[in-house]
This record gives structure tokens, C-alpha cells and sequence, in this order.
């Protein structure tokens, strides 16, 4: 047993749901109990598809145990055959039915459908989400592909993208175009949108690219093996990994890549003057393997960060994550423990985020500016605008998306340079969205005293007393002057760098030998 | 006392009710731990289940996962599956870490699911052993909330009921008021029974295990919420006697859920209109204004949290509104029956679920309002049918006068947003 409170992934079947959900005359018959209908709400809600996913629940309950739940599965996959007339259909348990035993794969096939029949193995109690995605997709293809001809003109597959994908909707797109740019047309793409005949075509290209390993590697490893079909290894997020890609793809095609870059921002924007604040921002990237491998490369190569730690919430990425983190220098941290990926952040005190969800509420509670990268995301991550993370369009998607997090670099200077401003005080807040400067407080002297009120709520007066290091007033004065957004960072450094040196009082002195010593 | 008029067509008690199996679209009764976390405050929730548990907790929760929240899944894994002795082991030591982590929890619930019910780890066996190793500070109980045996709200009753056993005895005459509430609301009630001079109330859930209630055979409790089938039962058990009234909803429902008590406690016509006269003129009015937009409109409710039967009544009587099908997972007569009683005869009253044909009849009637779970409105919404989504109406205050417009509220804001957006092209 172990204790959790967050997942990053959820159960196998729901990985299932997620091809299933992509695919269109696709059907899943899942032996469920009732409540296990809460994963729909994922589709309609979160990625705010407009349909129903293509799921039958058996929902048996606990009458139905002593009784016949073969039966009612049976029952419920005529049922699911008749109302929805499927190409085909998938069938498989949930994890409650994993422990009932009535084996779905064996009781579909006996009951002599006319349509194709696809049995799911998914081990619910050893196995998460990505592996449900990628198993069940690899059993659809192994099913359903049928020997072809090759197509007259160079073809490919794009495999992996799958419903509730981070940004799968334009990635196939943005991907669809740069391919056709080089004179590639797409074959098929699968799972998203393709029906079960069209899964059938999938030996007839040349090639396929795997745009999403988590959910298509399966798959592109059969084909490669039973068809003959290379797969690309690089995922074009990214702008270094864009021409790596079609770099590729020129040396499985023999196509020359002819490429038109006039749209693509990141190179200037990244290396214009208002750009040089970002150099050695120290981020942590934590995600599924797939995008932090991507967005440590950006990172460090196009935007000029310094990457201080790397990891991954799904084992099945640990190898090229680790192998990664070894070539950036950093340790790498394969964990599905929020708490963990807290406590690594806390270490590390980052000045940026890039994750998933989970992280952004770290970084709120922490204080840092967090961008969101990867799955798991809620609402807002399936947005209504065009936005790749693939190709060109896509580095320039992702410029935008890091830096706004952060405070803008002469918006730094102006408000050190403004502090005692009566607009730039303390209690204004970074940023001009939302909260308005509220008037400050002003003392007989008419001196400030908000930052005291903002700072010190348990101080019993100066000089401050924090775990028997003692903030002489000079350091005390010259701490206020530093930004209030880097104010804590500063008073942690120079206390634990007190510590350090067996300190108990910080003067001016310690103050600017601490900042040093943290320098970089 | 003006009594509530049971409608010149029968009402709805003695009608067919359409009895349906198939498949449910609804959440099982962990769903319950969301909200009874947030009232019960020295409480802790631990589901013993699966991932699919952790991750339907953590769907349902949304941003209050981060929250530390007072629940948590010790998700079951392949080793647990293979020996049962083990799995108590785990178990023992998963809890001791958690209080340790946790020293302000005073109760600990062990809540089956599926896959602990299907198993049978005797989690009842457990919360006793348990219960000794931590005792006094901490006591620990066990329920179910696994979908096999609870449709969402039941999970509130599956869990109040663990507790009734456990209640200290006593022959003093008290009101039990038995339902988790929202604070704000649970004030209001207690101030408007107060005022009626009504003392020695007790509430169940209590918001800490200190204040937790005692009761015996001269206890009558009333419930405030419809799904607490179980939780009557076993206070029945203890010899305390349920005192039937319509459920809280709106201005009707909450004076004739007050009188009904009021009466049980013999308070005087005078009395009872002086308390109630102000907020039963400020619920009317509240009621009628955002009620305008519904008046005349038909209605069509999914089975969800066994709230449809009251709120069917009160959107019929207090809002103009017409029903068209009323669905609800479970209909107890004793719970509901108040409720059916005032109901105009009409719509088809329905307990269980088969989702594709209640789809079916809901698309054919094209009610001009749909009352369903998340995973049906969007998709309905498409098809161009006007819904409400269920689940708010569990975890937003809607009893009580105060609440009474913010009720009426909820329904109107999907029919008034239809008619506010513009977003067909112009011809």
C-alpha cells in the first residue's frame, strides 16, 4: 500500500479511455463498477469535447457479484454493438473487474460479433495511464493493420496523439504542415481522429513519425518491425530539435528539406536586447519524459536558462531522463510523489517552473513563476486558440509561454529603482494584472512603514530574531532596499550563510559576503 | 400555521415509478469525502482502494487537492493482492505514519471501495484493532464507499451511519439534526430553532469529535438532507424517532421542515409566525426574482444525489416550472414521501438508471432545462439542450430561507445565459 493524495497518471483504463475517446467508430466495452463513469467528465470537462466518449460501463454492483456479471457484460457489449454499430470494438476491465475475474477478452470473442474484436490486458495494479494509452493503441494497430502496397508519393503516419494530449490538437497540425512543406503528405494519423479502417491503412507509408513516444512507441516499434516502417527518434519541440527532425526525415525520405523559417520568432527574440534579463535563470523542469527533454533543450539552447534539475513522473522515461540529467550536469529526479517533487523544488530554489499542473501549485505556494509544459493540466491547458508545441510555430508558442511568468526585465529595474514610489511600494504587488496598489500606510515621520506590516508580523522589534541569528539594524535597513519579491530569498541565503560560518549576528558586512558567496 | 396545500391532482406518492437497470452514470460514494472532510475538521478520510480512486478523488476535488487536504487513498498494489494478512500489515503501518504526520486528527475513517470490498479486507476488523492501538486520542471507524454499494450522496450516509453505533447514550429529550451543512447555513438553523425556543440541539455530524452527540430513546431527530437512508435507520435502531417533514428547499420546503419540528415541540402558532415572518417574506421575494426566467419552463432530472425529489418540488411550486421526468438513484418512502406528497402529479418519477434510454426519452421531451452530471452536459449542451449541472447543488448552501434565491439561482443562470448569447451567424 502507499499512501498518495495527487496522481500524476491515472489508472491504465483511463489510458485506454484516452485512445478510445480519440478514435472515431471505435467502441470500448470496460467492465466497471458504477462511479468508474467519473472519467468521462475528464473529456467533456476538461478537453470540452462536445460528445460522450465511446465507453460502455457494464456498472455492476454489488448485488451483481454473487450472481452473473458475465452475463451483464455480455449483455452490456451486445447492447453497446447494437446502439453505436462500431467498425470495432475494444474490451477490457477495470480494476475492480481485474479482481472479479470474468475475463472480457474471452467472453467477446465467444460471442461471435461480426466486427473486429480487440481484448485489453491492462494491469491495473502495477501498471498508469501512459502504459494503458500506448498498450492499447499497439493492440488496436496489431489488429486492425493489413498488409498494403506503399503509396506512390512519400507518405508517413503520425502516431501517438491521443485525447486529453497536452496540445495534441495543434501539434498534429503544426506537424502536418512542416511535413507538407518538405512534400510529405500524412498517410494516416492515429489515434486522434482515425477510424478503425483507417488504422487498416497505416502499412502504406513510408514512414511514421512518432510525435508522442508515451502513447505510439508500442506501435511504431511493431511497424517497424512487421512493416518495415522507420520511425523518427526526434520529437520536434522546440527549435534545435525542429531541424534535428527534419533532419531526419530528409535521411529517411532522401528528400532535401526545403524549409521556409520566415515565420519562426524564437532566434530573434531570444537574442534580442530585452531578452538578456532570461540569461542563467535557474529553472526545474519536471513533467513527462517526453516534454522535459524538449524543454531542458530549449531551456539551456534557445532561451539561455541555467537548468538546475530535471525529472519525470513515468518510469517508463527514467533511462533517456537520467541519461539526460547526466549531460546537463544535474541530478535527475524519477518520482510520481508530488511531496518529493516539493521538496527537490525547495532545495533547488529555482527562479522558474516548468511543469505540469502539479507544479504550478508549488510554485504558487512557493512563491515561483511557473510555466505549464506537459500533462497532467487542467482547463485552461486545452485552450480555444491555436497552440503547438511542435515545430516553428510551436518555439514560438513556447518564447511566450516562459517568459510571461516572469517579471518582465525593465519592469525588474523599475520597480528596485522606484521602490519608495508611491506606485511601486512594497504592497503593490509584481505585476499590474489584478490587484491594485492599495495607498500606503504613512507614519508621523513620514516615513513607510508598509514593509514592516508586510515583513514582520512576529517581530518583537529591531534588531529581528530568527533561530538565534540576529539581523543587526544596518542589515536590517539595507535587507528593506532589496525588491520584496527577492526580499525572502535574500534573508534565507544570508541566514543560512550565517549559520554556516557559526555567525549570530548579521551585519552589513555578512549581508554583501553572503550575496558574493551566492553569486554566480 | 398555514400548511403546505398538497396539489388538487394527488400529488406524486402513489405514482408509477419507473423502475430502471442498466448503466449508471454517477459517482460512488467516496465523492462524499470532499465535502464531509471540510465539516468534519479533526476528521481524516483514508480510502483503501485502487488508482482509479485516488484519481476519481482527485477529479472531483479539483484545486482543493492542494489544499492538504484531510483525505488520502493508500492505493492498493499487486503484493496486497496476494496476501490478505499482509494487507493489514500495510495497512497498520500506513495509519501510524499518517498520525504521526498528522498529530490533530482525533477521528480516522477507513473507507472501503471496490476493490478492498471485492477482496473483503475486513476494514471493520481493522478500524477496532486500530481504534485500540490508538485510543484515547484517536478513534477509528470504517464505512464503505465503493460503487458496488453507494451511488454518490449515499456516501454521507454510509459514513454518518458508521457513527451512530459509537454515539454515547442518553434519556435527556434532544433534537438531532442529522446532515452535514455548510457552517453558514447550519448557524441560520440553529438560530431560527433557537428563536422558537427549542434547546438541547445536537447536530451529526458534529464539526468536532468533542462536540459528537449523544442519543437514545427520547432523541427525535430530523434529517436535512434526502439521502440519508442508512443514518435513519440506525438511529432508529438506537430507539430515536425521525420526525418526517419535506426537505429545506426554498421558502415552502423550509417553513413546513420547521413546523414540523416546531410542532414535535409543541411552539405556538405565534411564536413560529413571529420567528419565521421576516426571512419567509425575504425568501419570496429573493425566490421571485430569480425565478422569472423558469416560470412556465419544463425540467428533466438525471438520477445524481437523491436531492431531485425536493428540488422537483420546489421548482414546480415555487418557481412555475413543469416536470417533465424526475430521476433519482434510490426512493425512500419515508425520506421522500413528504416530498412526493407535494409534487404535482405529472411527471414520470424514475429510481435507477439506464443511461442510454433516460437519454433517449430526455432528447425526445426536449425539456427546456436538463438537471445532469458533468459527463452529460456538455454533450447535451451540443445537441442543444439547456443543462445544469448536478453536482453544484450538493456543494453550494441552497437550504434555508437565506438561501432560498440563490437556489432559484442556480437554474435560472444556465436559461437566462441561452437567451443572453448571440452566437449564431446573422442571416
Amino acid at each position: 500500500m502507499k499512501l498518495t493524495v495527487w496522481t500524476y497518471e491515472g489508472p491504465p483504463h483511463v489510458g485506454a479511455m484516452r485512445v478510445a475517446t480519440a478514435m472515431k467508430g471505435l467502441h470500448y466495452v470496460l467492465h466497471a463498477p458504477q462511479g468508474d463513469t467519473y472519467a468521462d467528465l475528464l473529456f467533456t470537462m476538461i478537453e470540452r469535447r462536445n460528445h460522450r466518449p465511446p465507453v460502455t460501463y457494464t456498472t455492476f454492483q454489488a448485488r451483481d457479484l454473487g450472481a452473473d456479471t458475465a452475463t451483464l457484460f455480455k449483455t452490456s457489449c451486445h447492447d453497446a454493438v447494437d446502439r453505436f454499430d462500431p467498425e470495432a470494438i475494444i474490451v477490457g476491465a477495470s480494476c475492480t473487474a481485474e479482481l472479479i475475474q470474468d475475463d472480457p477478452a474471452g467472453l467477446a470473442e465467444t460471442m461471435g460479433l461480426e466486427i473486429p474484436v480487440i481484448p485489453l490486458e491492462l494491469p491495473s495494479y502495477s501498471r498508469k495511464e501512459n502504459f494503458g494509452a500506448d498498450e492499447t493503441f499497439y493492440q488496436i494497430v496489431r489488429h486492425l493493420a493489413k498488409p498494403q502496397e506503399r503509396t506512390d508519393r512519400v507518405t508517413c503516419n503520425i502516431l501517438g496523439p491521443t485525447a486529453l494530449g497536452f496540445r495534441a490538437r495543434d501539434d498534429v497540425e503544426e506537424l502536418t504542415g512542416l511535413l507538407s512543406e518538405m512534400g510529405i503528405d500524412v498517410n494516416v494519423v492515429a489515434p486522434l481522429n482515425a477510424r478503425p479502417s483507417d488504422i487498416a491503412r497505416i502499412p502504406a507509408a513510408h514512414f511514421n513519425v512518432l510525435l508522442v513516444p508515451e502513447a505510439g512507441e508500442a506501435a511504431a516499434r511493431f511497424l517497424e518491425r512487421e512493416y518495415k516502417q522507420p520511425f523518427t527518434k526526434t520529437v520536434p519541440i522546440g527549435v534545435g530539435a525542429t531541424r534535428d527532425f527534419i533532419a531526419e526525415v530528409a535521411a529517411i525520405t532522401g528528400v532535401s528539406p526545403k524549409i521556409d523559417e520566415s515565420r519562426l520568432r524564437l532566434p530573434w527574440w531570444s537574442r534580442s536586447v530585452d531578452s538578456t534579463y532570461l540569461t542563467g535563470k535557474r529553472v526545474f523542469i519536471f513533467g513527462d519524459g517526453t516534454h522535459v527533454a524538449a524543454h531542458a533543450r530549449i531551456a539551456r539552447d534557445e532561451m539561455g536558462f541555467e537548468v538546475v534539475g530535471v525529472g519525470c513522473y513515468n518510469r517508463e522515461m527514467a533511462r533517456p531522463i537520467r541519461a539526460l540529467a547526466k549531460d546537463y550536469g544535474v541530478d535527475a529526479l524519477i518520482t510520481d510523489d508530488y511531496l518529493e517533487v516539493e521538496q527537490a523544488i525547495e532545495a533547488l530554489s529555482p527562479e522558474m517552473i516548468l511543469g505540469t499542473q502539479m507544479e504550478r501549485h508549488i510554485g504558487k505556494r512557493l512563491g515561483i513563476p511557473c510555466a505549464v509544459i506537459s500533462s497532467p493540466v487542467h482547463v485552461q491547458d486545452f485552450p480555444a486558440r491555436y497552440s503547438p508545441q511542435v515545430g516553428f510555430e510551436g518555439a514560438n508558442v513556447i518564447f511566450d509561454t516562459l517568459i510571461h511568468p516572469l517579471v518582465m526585465g525593465l519592469e525588474e529595474h523599475l520597480l528596485t529603482m522606484f521602490r519608495d514610489d508611491f506606485e511601486f511600494h512594497d504592497d503593490a504587488g509584481a505585476s499590474h494584472h489584478g490587484g491594485k496598489a492599495k495607498p500606503q500606510p504613512v507614519d508621523a515621520s513620514g516615513g513607510s512603514f508598509s514593509s514592516k506590516m508586510k515583513e514582520e508580523p512576529h517581530a518583537g522589534g529591531d534588531p529581528q530574531i530568527n533561530d538565534n541569528v540576529i539581523w543587526l539594524s544596518d542589515a536590517e535597513r539595507e535587507l528593506k532596499k532589496i525588491p520584496f519579491f527577492v526580499r525572502g530569498k535574500a534573508r534565507r541565503n544570508t541566514e543560512a550563510f550565517a549559520l554556516e560560518k557559526g555567525l549570530h549576528e548579521i551585519s552589513l558586512d555578512t549581508l554583501y559576503e553572503a550575496k558574493a558567496h551566492y553569486a554566480r | 400555521m398555514n400548511v403546505p396545500l398538497t396539489p388538487t391532482n394527488g400529488g406524486c406518492r402513489g405514482a408509477p415509478v419507473l423502475k430502471e437497470r442498466g448503466q449508471r452514470e454517477v459517482f460512488c460514494g467516496l465523492t462524499g469525502i470532499i465535502w464531509l472532510h471540510r465539516k468534519m475538521q479533526d476528521a481524516f478520510f483514508l480510502v483503501v482502494g485502487s488508482r482509479t480512486c485516488a484519481h476519481l478523488l482527485q477529479s472531483a476535488a479539483g484545486v482543493m487537492i492542494f489544499a492538504e487536504p484531510r483525505f488520502g487513498t493508500a492505493i492498493l498494489e499487486e503484493s496486497d493482492l496476494a496476501g490478505m494478512a499482509d494487507a493489514h500489515e500495510e495497512l497498520d503501518r500506513e495509519v501510524a505514519r499518517l498520525l504521526e504526520r498528522r498529530p490533530d486528527i482525533r477521528q480516522l475513517f477507513l473507507v472501503g471501495s471496490c476493490p478492498s470490498e471485492v477482496i473483503k479486507i475486513d476494514l471493520a476488523r481493522a478500524a477496532e484493532r486500530l481504534s485500540k492501538v490508538h485510543a484515547p486520542h484517536v478513534r477509528v471507524l470504517n464505512y464503505s464507499g465503493s460503487g458496488i454499494e453507494t451511488t454518490f450522496t449515499e456516501g454521507e450516509d454510509a459514513c454518518l451511519a458508521s457513527m451512530v453505533p459509537v454515539l454515547k447514550d442518553t434519556t435527556a429529550r434532544e433534537l438531532l439534526l442529522v446532515g452535514a451543512l455548510p457552517d453558514v447555513v447550519e448557524d441560520q438553523m440553529l438560530s431560527l430553532l433557537g428563536d422558537m425556543g427549542i434547546e438541547n440541539i445536537r447536530l451529526l455530524p458534529a464539526r468536532r469529535i468533542d462536540e459528537t452527540t449523544a442519543v437514545g430513546s427520547n432523541t427525535v431527530f430530523a434529517l436535512t438532507q434526502p439521502f440519508l437512508g442508512e443514518t435513519h435507520a440506525a438511529l432508529e435502531r438506537r430507539g430515536a424517532r425521525h420526525i418526517a417533514a419535506p426537505f429545506p428547499f426554498g421558502e415552502e420546503g423550509t417553513t413546513a421542515w420547521l413546523r414540523a419540528i416546531a410542532s414535535e415541540f409543541g411552539v405556538s402558532a405565534e411564536t413560529f409566525d413571529k420567528v419565521t415572518a421576516a426571512p419567509r417574506a425575504r425568501a419570496r421575494k429573493a425566490i421571485s426574482q430569480a425565478a422569472e426566467v423558469l416560470r412556465g419552463k419544463s425540467i428533466f432530472f438525471f438520477p445524481d444525489s437523491q436531492l431531485e425529489i425536493p428540488l422537483a418540488r420546489f421548482l414546480t411550486r415555487e418557481c412555475g416550472m413543469t416536470a417533465v421526468e424526475v430521476g433519482s438513484p434510490y426512493i425512500h418512502d419515508a425520506l421522500h414521501g413528504p416530498d412526493l406528497d407535494l409534487l404535482p402529479a405529472g411527471p414520470q418519477i424514475a429510481e435507477g438508471q439506464d443511461v442510454e434510454k433516460q437519454l433517449d426519452r430526455a432528447l425526445a421531451a426536449r425539456p427546456d432545462l436538463t438537471v445532469c452530471g458533468l459527463g452529460l452536459a456538455n454533450p447535451l449542451e451540443a445537441k442543444g439542450i439547456t443543462t445544469k449541472w448536478a453536482i453544484e447543488l450538493v456543494f453550494t448552501p441552497v437550504h434555508f430561507y437565506e438561501q432560498a434565491g440563490d437556489l432559484a439561482g442556480l437554474f435560472s443562470r444556465p436559461v437566462r445565459r441561452k437567451q443572453l448569447l448571440q452566437l449564431e451567424a446573422a442571416e
